[in-house]
């Protein structure tokens, strides 16, 4: 009996830690979109954030990009080549990587590199009281901090997508043709004619999504570090796992709102 | 004149500071709690600081001084008490009112609190670029000019708060406190982390910078030698109360037997350190 109330105690806890988490995380994110509508804006900071979340991303985004198309070909060749439906790499290549593996794993790199480094930075500040020091120079921190790289992240994402979609298709196309002897005008007909307006926006509004809760999650986590260096270490562990698991589960709730029938 | 002119100390005074009545504490503390889950930091704090003088709170680690500051400052939110600058309750002002209070108040941190990310000369000047009081174009010279009142080259603007010394770094951080000519100063343990030679020197600053702009200064510290330099008037804070309050000269000799072990060193006595064992 007493080890099923302990089992229940333990599960109400987690439940009710859970809840306090999730509902301090959505008033961090309306505070901090809020703050993109209220002046001042900190231009150098947005700025700032746009170069290394968007350009400095760009290599491990590309790389991963055209790799997947390259290997997405090779697979997709592989399996259909037994139903003798070897014609349906080019549109399953562009369909997949449009609509999914161009958002999501350049969602999954970006979360990597620039969640932790944001979770780092803010984390540092916050124990080193720098984020104290900037209230009492008249400044707001979630106005300074959080919300340049909110905005940053809605913008550099889909743009870094837009990179990924070409790469990736782009992979796909340099080992169809190269290694598995497709038509070179074939396959670019194949892709042009199958890709839909709606594939790419839905990539690119994914993109728009993941890049808002790859910065929530790093500024959410670093702003609530605690207890020095191992706090700010278990803040950036937070921000990642944190944003990775948030882009596969809103990858799902996306990909259902605009295709399922 | 230029922007960076125009903020330069020496080139005007400090500005005119409202009329306060004879004698009424610029700031005034009365009945300060603040807890943190079932620990209470702070126990029913009463506290006065009349205008123009420099109070030293002192205190053992753990003890609330930093808490009792952040409390003020507005970093925290008291869970009971009030909070009066110049006679208005700051817990009961609005968000814009209180900002505007807290707009003429100067903080020194610990460890200085300087932004890795900005060179030393945007550090000093945040202050003035965020209130509009000075162009970006402008702040570099008008840095140089706030290093130089706390002896450190203009050169040293240029260099990243990383490259500075421990000292360099706390004078750094005094001229950010001071450029924009603070009402009232809040110093965080000054001289922790600084050799002696180099903790008279910043206690000499600091109090040569409130002088000259005729400010209101609260400092905590455990250091003693520090706070009979610094302070005008004393308090001791011990488990979350004012168990002493009185002239900075008379601090290694109270006659309080709480007081005296703690400025005296003294192992025995009736503070028990919490010791895990």
């Amino acid at each position: 009996m007493n080890a099923i109330l302990d089992l229940m105690a333990t599960t109400g806890r987690g439940l009710i830690a859970g809840c306090r988490t999730t509902g301090a995380l959505a008033v961090f994110a309306v505070d901090g979109l809020s703050h993109l509508l209220r002046p001042p804006f900190y231009w150098r900071m947005f700025g700032r954030a746009l170069l290394e979340i968007g350009y400095f991303s760009l290599p491990v985004v590309a790389l991963t990009a055209i790799f997947t198309g390259m290997v997405l070909a090779l697979q997709s060749y592989t399996g259909f080549s037994r139903f003798s439906a070897e014609g349906a790499v080019a549109n399953v290549v562009v369909l997949s990587v449009t609509r999914e593996l161009g958002p999501v794993l350049a969602g999954l790199m970006v979360a990597g590199r620039i969640g932790a480094a944001m979770a780092a930075e803010i984390g540092t500040m916050r124990v080193t009281d720098q984020i104290d020091a900037l209230s009492t120079l008249s400044t707001n921190p979630m106005k300074y901090l959080v919300a340049p790289r909110l905005a940053a992240g809605i913008i550099a994402l889909p743009l870094l997508v837009v990179v990924a979609d070409v790469l990736g298709v782009m992979g796909g196309f340099i080992v169809s043709t190269l290694k598995l002897g497709f038509n070179t005008t074939t396959y670019l007909h194949n892709t042009l004619d199958f890709v839909q307006t709606m594939d790419v926006v839905s990539g690119l509004v994914k993109a728009a999504v993941f890049g808002f809760l790859i910065a929530l999650m790093g500024c959410y986590q670093g702003y609530n570090s605690r207890g020095g260096a191992e706090g700010v270490g278990a803040a950036t562990t937070a921000a990642v796992v944190g944003a990775s698991i948030l882009i596969l589960a809103f990858d799902y709730v996306l990909t259902e709102m605009f295709f399922a029938r | 004149m230029s922007a960076a002119q125009s903020v330069l100390p020496d080139e005007h005074p400090p500005p005119q500071r409202p009329p306060v009545p004879a004698m009424h504490p610029k700031i005034r503390l009365r009945g300060l709690v603040k807890s943190f889950g079932d620990k209470v930091v702070l126990d029913g704090v009463d506290l006065d600081v009349l205008p123009g003088t420099s109070m030293v709170v002192i205190g053992g680690s753990g003890s609330g001084k930093s808490v009792l500051l952040k409390c003020i400052l507005g970093l925290l939110e008291p869970d009971a008490g009030t909070i009066e600058i110049d006679g208005r309750d700051l817990l009961a002002m609005s968000r814009p009112e209180r900002a505007e209070v807290h707009r003429k108040i100067g903080m020194l941190f610990q460890n200085g609190a300087l932004f890795d990310s900005l060179p030393v000369w945007e550090n000093v000047t945040f202050g003035l670029l965020a209130q509009n009081r000075l162009r970006r174009s402008a702040a570099r010279e008008a840095a140089g000019g706030f290093l130089a009142e706390v002896g450190l080259a203009a050169s040293v603007g240029d260099l990243s708060p990383a490259e500075l010394s421990g000292g360099m770094q706390k004078r750094v951080a005094l001229a950010r406190a001071i450029a924009a000519q603070p009402d009232i100063m809040f110093f965080d343990e000054p001289t922790t982390g600084l050799d002696p030679i180099m903790g008279a020197i910043i206690d000499g600053l600091l109090v040569d910078c409130v002088k000259r702009l005729g400010s209101t200064a609260v400092a905590i510290t455990h250091d003693m030698a520090s706070a009979r330099r610094i302070g005008d008037a004393a308090a001791m804070l011990h488990r979350g109360k004012i168990v002493w309050s009185g002239p900075a000269a008379e601090l290694m000799n109270t006659g309080n037997p709480i007081v005296d072990q703690f400025t005296h060193g003294r192992r025995e006595g009736p503070i028990q350190m919490e010791l895990r064992r």
